[in-house]
């Protein structure tokens, strides 16, 4: 039991501080990037190349005000934006970032924990982070937060569903629930090429997930000021902002997974250190796009968003997951 | 009191600690949270006894969907969350003396009930086998079909009735 909580320990303080640095450096490059597109500079006053930025942006951040409204729920708005964290880093738990390999004569996998149920473990995972955002609408005691809270959550409910249809296909595809063996049986091809449909879907709900561009009409200023974020400063607004880009990455790490080889590459199983060269790369050119589609597509309207949702990509996973479902049975 | 021992009380506790708050609680909306902290509770007794899926497909539908839709139906009613009625009304005495009673006479019950004692873990193929019960027809499949007829008509009702009218 020791070794293996040692073990444990270890793996998660790695990956936490990777995650908190993959935080603070996201911020820079989203600015920086969005800057480029833009033909402008982005900032490049704190340190070299601007690199000192998430510092100074952590040090302003903490000298902000803590204020809590005299109306709200004092408990559950302190409590919300750990709520909407937590859930976001327990993803990387069963993420596997690389093969098995030998580090100081210790064999070892580059994967918090292995569980059967990885799968199911993401999606039931997944569908607690809605708690943070709907008590922290709610828990602010403010108009805007209280319909930005509900927007958002009614936006993460109706994508979940098209999103786990896709999910399903993958599972149904590679015959396992478990995370590293979705990743192993796409050594002859990735996913994407033999499920082209469910990695689109996945895609577009993923992006609804993590209310990123188009899909940002949580934060639509026009009509809601900051949605649920109105009455939050100092640590608590940067606890949301964290939550966000750690969903980021997780988007891209999931998406990785399920549908890019993960960790598979040329040479991997000679230089299994290679693995997480190839996770790193596939996840940030996926940030990269992200990145690229908040800066060149329109906000859509609320409408848009939920007939997207109900009526396209619902049933085209639905459909798509029956006709796996028959290829499977018909090839087994 | 071994580890695993010691873990089963405190989920226990947390269950029926949230149960009870959940009960006892003013406010409809803390109601509502106390429940999921409870379920919570249960989801971590299943992964105790090593039923990862079945802790899985509870946080999933339970915490995931069920409550989220008692939540958005607490705070989308006028009023509802903003009232902090009393938890306690004057049946709450009749009805603790009810329970009592119900408790005395199943507890002789659950304590002399011969359960069966697990000799082996949970196989590896446990959801395979979950799965296939669940298709065959000699097992689990009639019964599983009538489920999904019946969420199907329920789901073309709440279609039919929170449709516009025309």
């Amino acid at each position: 039991m020791a070794p293996f909580l040692v073990e444990a320990a270890i793996k998660s303080l790695i990956l936490v501080l990777l995650l908190l640095t993959g935080f603070a450096y996201l911020t820079l490059a989203e600015r920086k990037l969005i800057a480029d597109f833009q033909a402008r500079i982005g900032p490049n006053r704190a340190g070299p190349y601007g690199l000192l930025q998430p510092l100074a942006d952590a040090v302003k951040l903490f000298f902000k005000e803590d204020f809590i409204p005299e109306y709200a729920d004092r408990v559950l708005f302190v409590l919300a934006p750990l709520i909407t964290l937590i859930p976001t880093l327990l993803i990387f738990a069963v993420i596997p970032f690389g093969p098995e390999l030998t580090l100081f004569g210790y064999r070892t996998r580059l994967q918090l924990t292995d569980v059967h149920v990885g799968v199911l473990y993401i999606v039931a995972v997944t569908s607690i982070s809605v708690y943070g955002i709907t008590l922290a609408g709610w828990a602010s005691n403010n108009k805007y937060a209280l319909l930005g809270g509900i927007r958002a959550s009614a936006q993460m409910i109706s994508y979940e569903l098209a999103m786990g249809l896709a999910i399903v296909s993958v599972v149904l595809t590679t015959g396992t629930l478990q995370v590293s063996g979705i990743v192993e049986a796409q050594r002859n091809g990735w996913l994407i090429f033999l499920q082209p449909v469910a990695a689109v879907i996945f895609f577009i709900t993923g992006l609804a997930e993590i209310k990123r561009a188009p899909f940002d009409l949580v934060e639509a200023e026009q009509e809601l000021t900051a949605g649920y974020l109105t009455e939050y400063s100092s640590m608590k607004f940067a606890l949301f902002f964290m939550s966000e880009y750690v969903k980021m990455i997780g988007f891209g790490a999931l998406m990785t997974t399920f549908f890019l080889g993960g960790y598979l590459g040329p040479f991997v199983d000679l230089y299994p250190g290679l693995g997480v060269v190839y996770f790193t790369l596939k996840v940030g050119f996926l940030i990269f796009v992200l990145i690229w589609l908040r800066a060149t597509l329109p906000r859509i309207r609320y409408d848009q968003l939920m007939s997207l949702g109900w009526k396209v990509l619902l049933p085209l996973s639905l459909a798509n997951v029956m006709g796996t479902a028959v290829v499977v049975a018909l090839t087994a | 009191m071994t580890l695993i021992q010691a873990v089963f009380v405190l989920f226990a506790i947390l269950t029926l600690g949230a149960g009870l708050f959940t009960v006892l609680s003013r406010h409809l909306f803390h109601a509502v949270l106390y429940l999921i902290l409870s379920l919570v509770g249960v989801a971590g007794l299943f992964v105790l006894l090593e039923a990862e899926f079945l802790a899985g497909v509870q946080v999933l539908i339970y915490i995931g969907a069920i409550s989220i839709l008692i939540i958005f139906a607490v705070m989308l009613t006028r009023g509802m969350a903003r009232n902090p009625g009393p938890p306690l009304n004057n049946q709450s005495l009749a009805a603790a003396v009810i329970a009592g009673l119900f408790f005395v006479l199943l507890a002789p019950v659950i304590a002399g009930f011969p359960w069966p004692q697990a000799t082996q873990g949970v196989p590896a193929d446990a959801i395979e086998a979950l799965g296939r019960s669940l298709v065959d027809p000699n097992q689990f499949a009639l019964p599983f079909e009538l489920a999904s007829v019946m969420i199907l008509a329920a789901l073309i009702g709440a279609i039919f009735i929170a449709r516009e009218k025309r």
